[in-house]
């Protein structure tokens, strides 16, 4: 599979994320800044323009007295005044034919301008006079040549009067309507130099957020994207590779942490649905191993059965061999029975079960490694109460399980020398936390058992769970209160929940009654033979009631403690322990011993624990029901 | 002249055939042995054996097409079946296929002995050529009575359990029965899985196989204080167990019903 470091970088969610966003920003800083200079631009041009039109009245204002008494130097000085301020580019009066008389550039005077030339073409535009000239026409932007600046001129007209026919030069005469033509142009430089500043000054703005929103979108993109699915990619590797046990550590709650969270559920159920794919197989192997060995071992046993058995018949005058030939026939018979035990396990039979002393039976598994004790120098030490009732059971097989305890903990001290503590005892425990529910029925009695789904090693409760419209399975702790359920759907607080049968579809929900703790709906379910399974259907608690259980009081169980000061079972060996074909004695040993021992006591109702140190020691405790 | 054998051994493990041997000798049975079962088919038919021990795992025909052969060939020579795989679904259908009797290896002198008196009892029961047989009075499995084999017979009764007991066959085969031990109530029973063992006057102890699995919830007492029931009347007050079955639907198939024996 390609690793993530091979997909190109223009191939990344956060590269084409981050271009898509700064594309999108481009524009729109684009579009506002054209908008926004546009204008900057009209409002300047239009403060400009009336400066321009006041300048140039003030100059008409400022020569009027100068005109009307001709005093033409005069008037050049004060045009020449006027035209000192930097930013204006000139300031001159054409007369009617076109001539310049007055000029802030003393060289331009007497210069003839055409009608097309920019302080005319406002009035002349269709080659005739134009006498009224409205304020909005007179001023216009020109650049007298490509390269140079921007330059606003503004023309206005000076209108005969009567002040002016009736002066004493009698310039002009009476029918004249224009006299003249001021001409004021003002360099656009400083204005042009401000909008080129804002300008780069936008494009400098967009740059920088470009810049920024890359940025900020690429450390997102890694924190909440880039992050969760290498981690996920790392996840499916894993998986890959076989390593069911991986789970993906916390990545929040965003869809990418929700993925997490059911691909995590996903890898737990393949790993139980592998753990009993596994289990099946090794079952199958091993029926047929225990198969291959009845067949291979039986044979053999038959002549050493009949032949000892006849000789016990032969020799009813010998006590002495009458007893050693008893032993022979006693213990063929129990290897007789071990083989069948073998039989029994690949196929999960039910025990032969009788009121069995478990003392008894101790002694009897003692009594076969006796010598292998004193040969291993262990010292056997027992603390069997003798005051517990007869416990209904298989003897051979509860026999063979002390006994694979016993050769166990033989094998755990080695050749050292150790000791093996044995204890018995009745102890009581409350039926919550400690009694399987082993059938479990709707109101339709369709089973509701499901063997494939196990919690905690047993066969779970399946019932079909709705919430929030989505339909899917729940498994109820086949524990009697425990809580370790299984929900496959996900379920929001205080939402409604309805629970019904998976074959028939009836509901589940006792809505005659309440849970005590939450007020919340309570579930209902049909132990046969066994009263009614209740608990709280809203799961915010972990209510349950099992009156015809509960009622019965605390249980009480036979207590059997194997202790030895052994070698020990490291941490991580301890759930493998009894899965048939676990050993870690190699060749010696076949890895069916726990598992047996599993098996029996399991098929006894009974449970068994494990407490272990390494370089300490081990404690097997088996608890078997009294009723 | 040729010899005239009583027994046939079949197995492929020669120690199980000279147990067997050794047993029967002692009881002055003769016994010829065969390998495999095609060379026993060959040897049935020179001789006139009272009974046949044979294996069920052996090389070429096993067990069960062997006892297939001998019902083509109209052959009713009791078998004793026996097998070192010795489950419950080899015992049943074994009993169904014919075999008279199935037992486990690996067997102890009594056991073996007492199967073996059974069987030849029974053949001699059975064939007419027998010098006492007509002073057998028989009587019938009734109608809506099903059996395991020749041995267990079972009835369902009406409120859902079923009586099982002994046929009249099975009790006819025990010289005498001295006694009987009864398993004790509440005791979950398999279907094959001895369940009685009644004691005849030469000692041996003789195991009943039962029809059903289930559980026990009633012995029959009056057996206890009179035995002869069992013989006067095996279907009816010599019964022997009042049994919850567990699965009898599925374990009908592997019985015949009684009814067939007309």
């Amino acid at each position: 599979m390609k690793g993530l470091n091979e997909i190109g970088i223009y191939k990344r969610i956060g590269l084409k994320l981050t271009i898509v966003v700064s594309f999108t920003a481009v524009i729109i800083i684009g579009v506002y800044s054209y908008f926004n200079i546009k204008s900057q631009n009209d409002v300047l041009l239009s403060e400009v323009e009336r400066h321009v039109n006041q300048l140039s009245e003030t100059v008409k204002n400022s020569t009027r007295y100068s005109m009307l008494f001709n005093e033409r130097d005069q008037i050049q000085e004060t045009i020449m005044t006027i035209g000192k301020d930097p930013t204006i580019y000139d300031v001159r009066i054409l007369n009617k034919e076109g001539m310049i008389i007055y000029s802030r550039k003393q060289d331009e005077i007497g210069q003839m301008l055409d009608k097309k030339a920019e302080s005319c073409y406002a009035c002349h535009v269709e080659n005739k006079p134009l006498e009224k000239l409205p304020m909005k026409d007179r001023t216009r932007i020109f650049r007298l040549h490509p390269d140079s600046t921007r330059i606003m001129g503004i023309v206005n007209p000076i209108y005969n009067e009567k002040s002016c026919w009736q002066s004493e030069c009698h310039a002009h005469s009476k029918e004249a309507t224009v006299l003249g033509v001021l001409d004021v142009s003002i360099s656009l430089q400083a204005i042009d130099q401000q909008l080129k500043d804002n300008q780069i000054r936008v494009f400098i703005l967009a740059i920088v957020s470009v810049i920024a929103i890359g940025l900020i979108i690429g450390l997102f993109v890694k924190k909440w994207i880039d992050k969760p699915v290498k981690e996920l990619v790392n996840a499916t590797n894993e998986v890959a590779l076989g390593n069911l046990n991986y789970a993906i550590t916390d990545l929040g709650n965003d869809e990418l942490g929700y993925l997490a969270k059911s691909f995590n559920k996903m890898i737990s159920r393949l790993d139980e649905t592998r753990l009993q794919l596994v289990q099946s197989d090794k079952m199958a192997s091993l029926g047929r191993l225990a198969a291959g060995v009845a067949h291979e071992i039986n044979n053999p046993l038959t002549g050493v059965l009949t032949y000892s058995s006849f000789l016990l018949k032969r020799t009813k005058d010998n006590p002495q061999m009458q007893e050693d030939l008893n032993v022979i026939v006693r213990e063929t018979i129990r290897s007789r029975e071990i083989v069948k035990g073998l039989l029994d396990f690949a196929r999960q039979s039910t025990p032969k079960k009788h009121q069995v002393d478990i003392n008894d039976v101790i002694k009897r598994a003692i009594s076969v490694v006796n010598n292998q004790l004193k040969y291993s120098r262990i010292n056997l030490s027992t603390e069997l109460n003798e005051q517990i009732p007869k416990v209904i059971a298989d003897a051979n097989q509860i026999q063979q399980v002390c006994l694979n305890l016993l050769l166990n903990a033989i094998d755990a001290i080695g050749t050292e020398g150790g000791s093996i503590d044995i204890k018995t005892n009745l102890t009581s425990l409350p039926p919550k936390g400690n009694t399987q529910i082993k059938s479990a029925v709707c109101l339709k009695n369709h089973n509701l058992i499901y063997k494939e789904f196990k919690i905690g090693g047993l066969p779970s409760i399946q019932l079909k769970i709705k919430s929030n419209g989505v339909e899917g399975f729940m498994n109820l702790d086949p524990v009697y209160g425990n809580d370790r359920h299984f929900f496959g759907i996900n379920l929001s607080k205080n939402s409604s929940i309805s629970l019904n049968c998976p074959t028939c579809d009836i509901s589940l929900i006792d809505k005659n009654e309440k849970c005590p703790e939450c007020g919340g709906p309570i579930y209902k379910i049909t132990i046969p033979n066994q009263g009614y399974l209740t608990g709280c259907a809203s799961f915010n608690d972990n209510w349950q009631r099992w009156e015809f259980i509960d009622r019965g009081g605390d249980r009480q169980f036979v207590e059997i403690k194997i202790k030895d000061s052994g070698c020990g079972i490291p941490q991580e060996n301890i759930p493998k322990l009894f899965e048939p074909f676990f050993s870690t004695k190699g060749q010696k040993g076949t890895g069916l011993g726990l598992a047996i021992v599993w098996r029996i006591i399991d098929n006894h109702n009974g449970t068994i624990d494990v407490e272990s140190e390494v370089g300490k020691g081990t404690i097997f405790s088996i608890k078997l029901p009294l009723v | 002249m040729k010899e005239e054998f009583d027994i046939l051994i079949i197995d492929d493990e020669q120690v199980v055939i000279d147990s067997i041997k050794r047993i029967c000798d002692i009881n002055n049975y003769k016994v010829d042995f065969a390998l495999d079962a095609e060379t026993a088919l060959l040897k049935i038919n020179g001789n006139n054996f009272r009974i046949i021990i044979s294996d069920i795992m052996m090389p070429g025909m096993d067990g069960f097409q062997f006892l297939n052969e001998l019902r083509n060939k109209n052959i009713d020579t009791p078998v004793v079946i026996t097998s070192g795989y010795s489950t419950i679904e080899n015992a049943v259908r074994s009993l169904y296929s014919g075999a008279l009797d199935f037992i486990p290896k690996p067997f102890s002198f009594d056991e073996i002995i007492s199967i073996i008196k059974r069987c030849i009892k029974y053949s001699e029961l059975t064939n007419p050529s027998a010098k006492n047989s007509s002073s057998i009075i028989y009587v019938t499995c009734p109608a809506k009575y099903y059996r395991l084999g020749y041995s267990c017979w079972v009835k369902e009764l009406n409120d859902g359990s079923v009586n099982i007991g002994a046929t009249d066959i099975f009790i006819k085969t025990l010289e005498n029965i001295q006694n009987i031990e009864f398993l004790e109530n509440d005791t979950m029973i398999n279907q094959a899985e001895p369940i009685v063992k009644l004691i005849a006057e030469d000692g041996t102890i003789n195991q009943l196989y039962s029809a059903v699995s289930g559980r026990i919830i009633e012995s029959n007492q009056k057996i206890l204080s009179d035995i002869t029931l069992l013989e006067k009347d095996p279907y009816f007050a010599g019964w022997l167990y009042r049994i919850i079955p567990g699965q009898l639907e599925l374990e009908m198939s592997m019985l015949t019903p009684c009814s067939s024996d007309r």
